[in-house]
C-alpha cells in the first residue's frame, strides 16, 4: 500500500535516512521530517480516529494546531499519548501507534458510532441514560468511559528527567517567522537581551513553507542567514523546539523546551524537557496565523487538509499527500498551493473557488462560484463532488483536497489574561484587542498583518518601539523585500445544506450540532462550547471555534463579533506534566531536613518518620525486638527509671533581643512574661487573634534583653512569621529584634531521674546543676566538654526530672555521642518520637492533636493562663460567648474500664446510655498510647463539660472500625499529677 | 507576579507569603468600650474590593520584611510597595496626633 | 418536554426538529415575589426548589452574563459528604442525598457518578484525624472506610509506593462521593425552573438595591428596576461586590483557584484521589480528561486566572503521587474566583435588611453543596426559618464565637 509521495527539494537531509514504525509497519524518512510528513511521503494518509464517531482521519495541518493525526509515541513508561504526528520530529527507531481504535486503525469496531450519529447528537447524553437509576453507574457510564478518551498511559513510571530554569530578557520574541526574525535581528543588533523562541525545530515559520515568500532570496536561505547572525550575538538566545505556553503576570512567560524529544532516548543524565520561567521586560507575540477549514459534507476524510499545510508539506518536507490534489478555497492564497504542487508534477484537477470572480490559475481549471458538496473514500479520499455555479454537479477524482477558508491570527497568548479579541472586517478574522498582558505587543500575522512584507516590517517596528520603551535605542534591521499583496478573501464558512459538515474535527462537532444548540437556546458562545464540546479537544479549537461562531451568527442573524468571541487559556499547546513538575518529584518532592545527629541515629538502626520536612527518629529497635511496641515501651520505662535522650533539634527556636523584648513576649503570649526573671523559663501559650490556641512552647530569659523562644516543630515557620507581623505591623515602636535560630542550635532532651547525674558528667564543673542552684524552670548559658558553649534549660515534656541542652549545630552529633557515652553507666537510652509521645500523653501535655486549631485555652484547661490584665493577641476575642459555654469541650484523660481495651484516637465519645449518633456526641479522643507504666491503653480527649465529669463512664465508639469501648474520664495527668518528679 | 521590594528590588512573588488586607495593621484598642465589636470587625470583615487593594505580604524566603503592597485585584497590577513597618509607624503617629 | 430514550429515538428519526429551548429568554417583568441574584448553580437551584418544593410563584433569576458561567461551570466536579464538624456534615449529607436522586428529580442526566473519593493518609496524626472524621461521617449517616496501605494499593496500584517522599500509610474512603457533569447541573436546574415558570434573565446585571426604611423593594439592574418582595443573593466570588451595594461588609475574601484538565486519556483513574502530603487531587471525566486541582493562588483576586507557581506546585504533587502522569499533558488551566469565608464555611442567612437574604462564602467547596444550598436557601426565603441542616450558617457567628472551622486555620480565608 505504500507509495512514494516524496517530492524534490525541501529542507530534509536526504543523506540521513531514518527508519521508523507506525502500527508495526516499517517505513523510512529523512532527518528534518516529522512523523506526519514521513508518513505522507510513504503514502500513508490514515493516521487516527476521531473522538466520538471514530471516523478515519489523516492530518489536517502541518503544525501544533493538529486535531486529527494523534498517535501514541514510544512505549512502556515513555509512551506518550495524543502526540501530534505533525510536530513529532522523526528520529531513527521511532515507534508510534494509532489510538482510540480497536482492533486496528483500518477496522475499528467503535466506528459503529458513526452509523448512529443521528442519535449521538450534541448533548444527547443529557437526555437519556436516566432509567433505571442504577444503570447509569453500572451499565451506561462504564461503556461511555471505555469508548471515550484518546490515547493511553501505560501506568508505568515515566523514567525521564525534567528540569526547570529561569531566564531574564529585555525582549522575548515568540515565534521565529518573518515578524519574529525581523524583531530579533533589530533588537539583537541594538544590543538588547533577546530571547527568540519557536515551537518548531526549524526557525522560519511560513518563510520555509513558501516558495516565493521573498523576492531576492529564498525564504529558507534568508532564515539561515538570519539564524547565523543571531546565533553569533552573545545577547541573543535562540530557543528552537521551545513553546511559550503561557503569559502570566508582570511579563512572566512559561515556556517548555523539548531538549530530547527528537532523540530516541534522552542523553544519560540530561532532561527530556525543560520548563523555563522567562522574565521579560517586553514580549513580542509573533505567532503567525492558523488557517481555517471550510465545513462541507464529509469534509473530514483522510487526505482533506488545509491548503497551507499541503503547501508546507510539499515545499518544506518534499512530501505530498497524493498525486492528485483538488483545491477548495475562498481566497487567492490557496491558489499558490495548486501552483506549488503543479510545479512538482502533482496533478491538480481543479481549483474549486467559492468566489464567482476568482482569478484564473495557469495549468488548472478554476471552478468559480463552486462548492464541494460531498466527498467519497472510507479510509482516504477518492473523489469530491462539486456543485458548479451553473447548477450542475461534477465529480473530481483526487486523493487529497487542499482547502482554505482564510487565516486567523494565532491569538493564544494574547488572551491569557482574559483579553478579548476584536473583529477585523478587512481580513474577516479576530485580531488582538484590548487587555493584552502588560508589556506584550503583537506583530505580523498574529496581529492581522497578513503579508510577508507587512510581517517583516511590523516585526522590526515592534522591536524598535519595545526597546524605545526601555530606553534602548534601536533602528529597524535591514530586511529582505517581499512583494506579496494582501490576499483577497470572501468570507465562506460552510456549504449550506450539508447533513454532516465538521467544524471541530477531533470532537466530532458538526454544523448540525451548532444548529441543535441554537434550537435549544445554547446560544451564548460559552454555552455552545460546553453543550457541543466544541473547542474542548486537545487543539483547544484552534481550527474550529471561528467556524462554529460563524454558523451561530447566521442562525441568530447577528454578526460574528456580536455573537461572541472565544478566548484561549494557557497552555497554548498541551504541556507534559512531567516537565511542569520538573525535579520536585519522588524523593525530591520536598526538601528533606536532617538533624545533626541523624547519622548517629542511623548507626543505631533508628526507624525514621517524616515530621513536616524533617526526618526524626521514631524509635531505636534493639536486637531481638520484633514489634515496635517492644522498643517504645523499653525506651519509656528506661527513661522513667533512669535516663533517656531525645533529639529535639526540630523544635522551632527564635532569638528575641532588645530593650522591649519582655514587653514584646507579653504581647504574643497569652500569659504574662514581663516579670520573668533572668535565668528562668516559662511555659507560654500563643493564641491566634481569634482566641484559639495555636502553639505552645517555652521562653527562656537569658538576659534582661534576651529571650529564647521555642515553638513546636510543626509551627516553627508560622510562629516566626506571626511574631514578625506583631513586631513590624503592630508594635513598630518597640525595640526588639527576632531571628530564627532553629538551624543554628542542636537540642537534646535529657530526661529521667538520672538526667542530672548524666549531665554533670559533661557540663563543665563550674556550673552547679543542683536543685537549689538550677531548679525546675531554670535556664542558663553554660559550657560543656571543656569550654563548648551551650544552653541549658530545665524543662520537662516527659514529666521527669529533665533538661534540654543546646549546642551549636555543628557540635550536635558530637554531643549526642558524648551523652550516650557518658550515659553508659546509667544504661541511658536514646528515645524517639513515639516514646516522647507516650510520655507526654502520660503527663497530659497537649500537642498538635490537641492544639488542632479549633481549641481555646479554656478547652485545654489553660483558661486561667489567658491574662485579662494585659493586651495580648487573642484575648479580646477569646471571651466570646460561643467559646465560653458551660458545656465547652474540656481536655481530659480517658482510661478503658477494662485495661485490655485499646483507646483509639479519633474515636467519638457517647454517654454510657442512649443513642449513638452525631446529635449525642460528647466529644472525641485526640491522642492515644499504650502506657507501659500504667499497663493500660490511655488517651487524651475533649469531652463536653469534661472538667466536671471526672469518674464518669462513657462509650468510646469507633464505628469506622467496628469498635466500642467503655472508658472512664480521668485527669489528663496520668503520671505524677503533683509534679514532684520534675521538681526533684 | 513580581513584587518590587523597597530594599531588595524586584523579587518573584513566590518568595513571599500572603496574609491579606493591610487594615490588619490597625489593631483596635483592647480596652475600648466596644472592643468586642471592634475586634470582630477588624479580624473578620473585609472590603474585599475588585480593584485597588492594600495588602500584606511577608518576604519569608528573603529578608523577612512585611510589606504593604497596593495591587489591583482585577488586573494584578502592582501600584506601590511599602515597608509595613513604615506604614504602621505612620498609622500610629496619626492615631496619637488625633 | 420530558426527556427520555424514547424521545431521543423519535427525534433522531425525525430530524431533531422537536427539541425546544431548554430555558426561555424572557423579558423581565416589573416585579416578582422572589428575585434571585446570580444564575449560577446555587441561584438556579434555589429558584428550582422554590418553585418545585415550596410552591412559590413569580420567581426570577438575574444573571449578569450567561447562566452557569461562574464556579458551577469551572470547578473540578466533585461531590462528597465527608465533613468533620456537626455544623457542616448534616448539610453536606443532605446535599449528597439530593444528588443521588437529582437526575430523576429534574429529568436531566447530570452524570452523577459515585466513583468514590479516597483521601490519602501519610502520617499517624493524619490517621487519627481521618478516624475522627470518618466516625463523624458515619455518626451523621454518611459512609466512610479506613484503608491501610495495602487497601490503597489494591485500589490504585500506580500510586507512588516505591520512592515517595511522604509514603502512603492508608486512606479514608468515601464510596458515595464522586463526580458530576458540572455544566449539566446548571442546565438541569435552569430547565427545571423554567418549566415551572421561573424567569431566567441573562445579561441582566444587578447594579443596586432599592431599600426603604430597612426593607428591600427590589433591585436596580442593567435592564431597569425590578421589584421584589424578597431578594436572595447567591453570587459566590462576587458576594462582596454585590452586598456592598446594600451597604454590607462581609466576612469574605475573593481568591482565585486554578483548575486543570489533561488531554483525553483512556480510563486510568476510576475514582477521586486526594493527596495528603501535597496540593493535588484528581479524577477522570467520562470524556477521558484528568481533572485536577490543588491550592489557591493565595492572594485576593477577581481575575479568573492564576499564575505559574501554583500550576507547578499542583503538578509537582501530581507526579510525586502518580509518576506515570509525567507522560500525560496538561491541556488547559483556568481560574475561578472563590468566596473564601473566614472559617471556611458558608452562610445561608437573612441580613439586617428586611427581605434581603444572603447565600455565599462557599470557598472552593460550593459545587457539591449546590442542591442543598438551593434547597435550604429556598426554605429560608419561603419560611424565614433556616432549614434544619443549615442552622449554623449564620452571618453573626464570628460575633458570637460559633465558628465552623473544619481545617482549624482561623480567620485567614486563603488557608481554608
Amino acid at each position: 500500500m505504500t507509495r512514494n509521495n516524496r517530492l524534490k527539494g525541501g529542507l530534509i537531509n536526504r543523506d540521513t535516512s531514518l527508519n521508523f514504525t507506525f502500527d508495526g509497519n516499517s517505513y523510512s524518512g529523512f532527518e528534518g521530517d516529522t512523523l506526519a510528513s514521513a508518513l505522507l511521503a510513504n503514502g500513508v494518509r490514515l493516521m487516527g480516529r476521531s473522538f466520538k464517531y471514530h471516523r478515519p482521519r489523516g492530518p489536517l495541518t502541518a503544525g501544533s494546531e493538529e486535531p486529527n493525526a494523534l498517535v501514541e509515541l514510544r512505549s512502556g513508561g515513555r509512551q506518550e499519548p495524543n502526540t501530534r504526528a505533525t510536530v513529532a520530529e522523526l528520529y531513527d527507531g521511532l515507534d508510534a501507534k494509532s489510538q482510540n481504535r480497536w482492533p486496528s486503525l483500518e477496522r475499528d469496531v467503535m466506528a459503529i458510532n458513526d452509523r448512529f450519529s443521528n442519535f449521538l447528537t450534541a448533548g444527547f447524553y443529557y437526555k437519556t441514560f436516566m432509567w433505571p437509576k442504577a444503570f447509569w453507574e453500572k451499565l451506561y457510564e462504564p461503556i461511555i468511559r471505555k469508548a471515550a478518551g484518546l490515547g493511553s498511559l501505560t501506568g508505568e513510571d515515566d523514567p525521564d528527567l525534567y528540569d526547570k530554569g529561569f531566564l531574564h530578557c529585555d525582549l522575548l520574541v515568540i515565534g521565529a517567522g518573518p515578524a519574529g526574525l525581523a524583531a530579533a535581528l533589530t533588537a539583537g543588533r541594538a544590543g538588547a537581551q533577546v530571547i527568540l523562541a519557536d515551537e518548531d525545530f526549524h526557525l522560519g515559520g511560513r518563510l520555509i513553507a513558501e516558495t516565493g515568500a521573498l523576492t531576492d532570496i529564498s525564504g529558507a536561505d534568508w532564515v539561515t542567514q538570519a539564524q547565523a547572525e543571531l546565533a553569533s550575538m552573545d545577547n541573543v538566545r535562540l530557543m528552537p523546539r521551545t513553546t511559550v505556553f503561557g503569559a502570566y503576570d508582570h511579563g512572566i512567560y512559561g515556556a517548555v523546551e523539548r531538549n530530547a524529544d527528537h532523540l530516541a532516548v534522552p542523553t544519560e543524565g540530561k532532561p527530556r524537557q525543560t520548563v523555563w520561567r522567562i522574565y521579560s521586560k517586553r514580549a513580542l507575540v509573533a505567532t503567525g496565523a492558523i488557517e481555517r477549514p471550510i465545513a462541507f459534507e464529509n469534509n473530514d476524510r483522510p487526505g482533506i487538509m488545509l491548503a497551507g499545510a499541503v503547501r508546507a508539506y510539499a515545499n518544506r518536507w518534499a512530501a505530498t499527500p497524493a498525486q492528485s490534489v483538488v483545491v477548495f478555497a475562498n481566497n487567492d492564497d490557496a491558489h499558490q498551493t495548486a501552483r506549488d504542487l503543479m510545479a512538482q508534477g502533482i496533478k491538480v484537477p481543479a481549483i474549486v473557488d467559492t468566489r464567482a470572480d476568482a482569478p484564473d490559475v495557469e495549468g488548472t481549471e478554476v471552478l468559480k462560484g463552486a462548492e464541494i458538496i460531498n466527498t467519497s473514500g472510507r479510509l482516504g479520499l477518492t473523489s469530491v463532488q462539486v456543485q458548479l455555479a451553473e447548477g450542475y454537479t461534477r465529480d473530481l477524482y483526487c486523493e487529497a483536497l487542499a482547502m482554505s477558508g482564510g487565516w486567523n491570527p494565532n491569538l493564544g497568548l494574547t488572551c491569557h489574561q482574559r483579553g478579548r479579541p476584536i473583529w477585523n472586517a478587512d481580513i474577516h478574522a479576530f485580531v488582538p484587542g484590548d487587555g493584552l498582558p502588560v508589556g506584550q505587543i503583537v506583530a505580523g500575522a498574529a496581529n492581522g498583518e497578513m503579508t510577508t512584507d507587512a510581517a517583516l516590517k511590523s516585526g522590526a517596528a515592534a522591536a524598535v518601539s519595545a526597546l524605545d520603551d526601555l530606553g534602548i535605542p534601536a533602528t529597524q534591521a535591514e530586511l529582505p523585500t517581499a512583494k506579496d499583496a494582501p490576499v483577497s478573501l470572501s468570507p465562506f464558512w460552510h456549504v449550506k445544506g450539508a447533513k454532516r459538515a465538521w467544524l471541530d474535527y477531533q470532537n466530532d462537532v458538526t454544523v448540525k450540532d451548532v444548529k441543535l444548540a441554537h434550537q435549544e437556546n445554547f446560544i451564548s458562545v460559552e454555552h455552545l462550547k460546553r453543550y457541543t464540546t466544541l473547542g474542548m479537544a486537545t487543539d483547544q479549537g484552534k481550527t474550529s471555534n471561528i467556524g462554529a461562531l460563524a454558523v451561530m451568527a447566521e442562525l441568530t442573524g447577528k454578526s460574528i463579533p456580536e455573537t461572541g468571541s472565544t478566548i484561549f487559556r494557557p497552555p497554548y499547546t498541551p504541556v507534559s506534566m512531567g516537565a511542569l513538575a520538573g525535579r520536585a518529584v519522588g524523593r525530591d518532592f520536598h526538601p528533606t531536613r536532617l538533624t545533626p545527629s541523624h547519622k548517629w541515629a542511623e548507626e543505631q538502626d533508628a526507624v525514621f518518620v517524616e515530621v513536616g520536612n524533617w526526618m526524626r527518629a521514631q524509635w531505636f529497635p534493639r536486637k531481638g525486638e520484633i514489634h515496635w511496641r517492644q522498643s517504645v515501651d523499653r525506651e519509656v520505662l528506661q527513661t522513667r527509671s533512669s535516663v533517656g535522650v531525645c533529639d529535639v533539634t526540630t523544635l522551632g527556636k527564635i532569638d528575641v533581643q532588645g530593650a522591649n523584648a519582655a514587653a514584646f513576649l507579653n504581647k504574643i503570649y497569652a500569659n504574662g512574661f514581663a516579670k520573668l526573671p533572668v535565668g528562668k523559663v516559662r511555659y507560654g501559650l500563643m493564641l491566634r487573634e481569634d482566641g484559639v490556641a495555636y502553639d505552645d512552647g517555652t521562653a527562656a530569659r537569658l538576659a534582661e534583653d534576651h529571650f529564647v523562644v521555642t515553638t513546636t516543630t510543626a509551627n516553627a515557620v508560622l510562629v516566626y512569621r506571626n511574631m514578625e507581623f506583631v513586631r513590624q505591623c503592630l508594635c513598630p515602636e518597640m525595640d526588639v529584634q527576632l531571628i530564627s535560630t532553629t538551624e543554628a542550635w542542636a537540642q537534646y532532651a535529657v530526661a529521667g531521674p538520672n538526667s542530672r547525674k548524666l549531665l554533670q558528667k559533661i557540663v563543665d564543673p563550674e556550673f552547679d546543676l543542683s536543685n537549689e542552684v538550677f531548679p525546675f524552670m531554670a535556664c542558663g548559658e553554660i559550657t560543656v566538654c571543656g569550654g563548648l558553649r551551650a544552653r541549658l534549660f530545665r524543662i520537662s515534656f516527659s514529666g521527669e526530672l529533665a533538661y534540654e541542652i543546646a549546642v551549636p549545630t555543628r557540635y550536635g552529633d558530637a554531643l549526642m555521642r558524648k551523652l550516650m557515652e557518658a550515659g553508659e553507666e546509667f544504661d541511658a537510652v536514646p528515645y524517639g518520637t513515639e516514646a516522647l509521645g507516650v510520655m507526654r500523653i502520660e503527663k497530659g501535655h497537649a500537642a498538635g492533636n490537641e492544639l488542632n486549631g479549633t481549641t481555646s485555652a479554656l478547652n485545654l484547661g489553660l483558661g486561667r493562663m489567658v491574662s485579662t490584665k494585659k493586651d495580648c493577641i487573642g484575648n479580646v476575642l477569646s471571651r466570646r460567648e460561643g467559646m465560653n459555654t458551660p458545656d465547652a469541650l474540656a481536655l481530659v484523660g480517658l482510661k478503658p474500664v477494662d485495661a485490655k481495651d485499646a483507646v483509639p484516637a479519633g474515636g467519638h465519645l457517647m454517654n454510657k446510655d442512649g443513642p449513638i449518633d452525631a446529635a449525642h456526641d460528647q466529644g472525641y479522643v485526640t491522642s492515644a498510647a499504650y502506657s507501659p507504666i500504667l499497663n493500660s491503653s490511655i488517651g487524651l480527649g475533649f469531652v463536653k463539660g469534661g472538667f466536671d465529669r471526672k469518674g464518669e463512664h462513657l462509650r468510646l465508639v469507633n464505628p469506622l472500625e467496628g469498635q466500642e469501648v467503655l472508658v472512664e474520664i480521668v485527669s489528663a495527668h496520668f503520671v505524677d499529677p503533683e509534679g514532684e518528679k520534675l521538681r526533684a | 507576579m513580581i513584587i518590587n521590594h523597597p530594599l531588595l528590588g524586584p523579587r518573584d512573588a513566590q518568595e513571599f507569603t500572603y496574609l491579606g488586607d493591610a487594615t490588619l495593621i490597625n489593631r483596635p484598642d483592647w480596652q475600648s468600650d466596644n472592643a468586642a465589636q471592634a475586634f470582630h470587625d477588624y479580624l473578620y470583615l473585609r472590603d474585599n474590593p475588585a480593584g485597588e487593594h492594600r495588602e500584606l505580604w511577608f518576604h519569608e524566603q528573603g529578608d523577612r520584611s512585611w510589606l504593604v503592597v497596593t495591587r489591583n485585584t482585577v488586573t494584578h497590577e502592582i501600584l506601590s510597595v511599602e515597608m509595613a513597618r513604615d506604614v504602621a509607624k505612620a498609622a500610629a503617629a496619626e492615631r496619637s496626633a488625633q | 418536554m420530558r426527556y427520555s430514550a424514547l424521545k431521543l429515538i423519535k427525534e433522531a428519526v425525525t430530524g431533531h426538529k422537536g427539541w425546544t429551548p431548554q430555558w426561555r429568554d424572557p423579558e423581565p417583568a416589573q416585579a416578582y415575589d422572589y428575585v434571585i441574584v446570580g444564575g449560577g448553580g446555587h441561584g438556579l437551584a434555589t429558584a428550582y426548589y422554590l418553585a418545585k418544593e415550596f410552591g412559590a410563584a413569580r420567581i426570577a433569576v438575574l444573571e449578569k452574563g450567561w447562566i452557569g458561567g461562574g464556579n458551577v461551570g469551572r470547578n473540578t466536579t466533585i461531590i462528597r459528604s465527608n465533613y468533620l464538624l456537626d455544623g457542616n456534615e448534616p448539610f453536606y449529607e443532605f446535599s449528597l442525598k439530593l444528588w443521588e436522586n437529582l437526575e430523576q428529580d429534574f429529568n436531566y442526566n447530570a452524570m452523577v457518578s459515585q466513583r468514590g473519593i479516597l483521601n490519602l493518609i501519610h502520617s499517624d496524626a493524619q490517621r487519627d484525624a481521618a478516624r475522627r472524621r470518618g466516625n463523624a461521617m458515619i455518626l451523621n449517616g454518611s459512609d466512610a472506610e479506613l484503608l491501610d496501605t495495602e487497601g490503597v494499593r489494591a485500589m490504585y496500584p500506580f500510586l507512588n509506593f516505591n520512592d515517595a517522599r511522604f509514603p502512603i500509610k492508608g486512606g479514608l474512603l468515601h464510596r458515595r462521593g464522586g463526580t458530576v457533569r458540572h455544566d449539566a447541573v446548571a442546565w438541569g436546574y435552569a430547565r427545571g425552573a423554567d418549566m415551572r415558570g421561573v424567569d431566567i434573565i441573562q445579561n441582566c446585571e444587578v447594579t443596586g438595591f432599592r431599600i426603604e426604611n430597612g426593607k428591600v423593594l427590589g433591585v436596580e439592574t442593567s435592564r431597569g428596576f425590578i421589584g421584589a418582595k424578597k431578594v436572595g443573593v447567591s453570587v459566590a466570588g462576587s458576594s462582596s461586590r454585590v452586598m456592598e451595594k446594600a451597604g454590607m461588609r462581609l466576612p469574605i475574601e475573593t481568591h482565585v483557584l486554578q483548575a486543570f484538565v489533561s488531554e483525553g486519556l483512556k480510563p486510568f483513574i476510576p475514582g477521586v484521589i486526594t493527596y495528603g502530603a501535597g496540593h493535588f487531587y484528581c479524577s477522570q471525566s467520562d470524556k477521558g480528561g484528568l481533572v485536577f486541582g490543588g491550592d489557591l493562588d493565595m492572594y485576593n483576586s477577581y481575575a479568573q486566572r492564576g499564575n505559574l507557581p501554583v500550576v507547578e506546585d499542583v503538578i509537582e504533587g501530581g507526579i510525586s503521587l502518580i509518576p506515570a502522569l509525567g507522560r500525560a499533558r496538561l491541556l488547559r488551566s483556568w481560574g475561578g474566583i472563590m468566596d473564601m469565608s473566614m472559617d471556611g464555611s458558608p452562610f445561608i442567612d437573612k441580613t439586617h435588611i428586611d427581605g434581603l437574604y444572603f447565600n455565599g462564602g462557599w470557598c472552593y467547596g460550593g459545587f457539591k453543596a449546590t442542591p442543598a444550598s438551593g434547597y435550604c436557601f429556598a426554605h429560608l426565603l419561603k419560611t424565614d426559618r433556616p432549614h434544619d441542616t443549615a442552622t449554623a450558617y449564620r452571618l453573626d457567628r464570628f460575633m458570637t464565637g460559633h465558628m465552623i472551622d473544619e481545617k482549624g486555620q482561623g480567620a485567614q480565608p486563603n488557608l481554608h
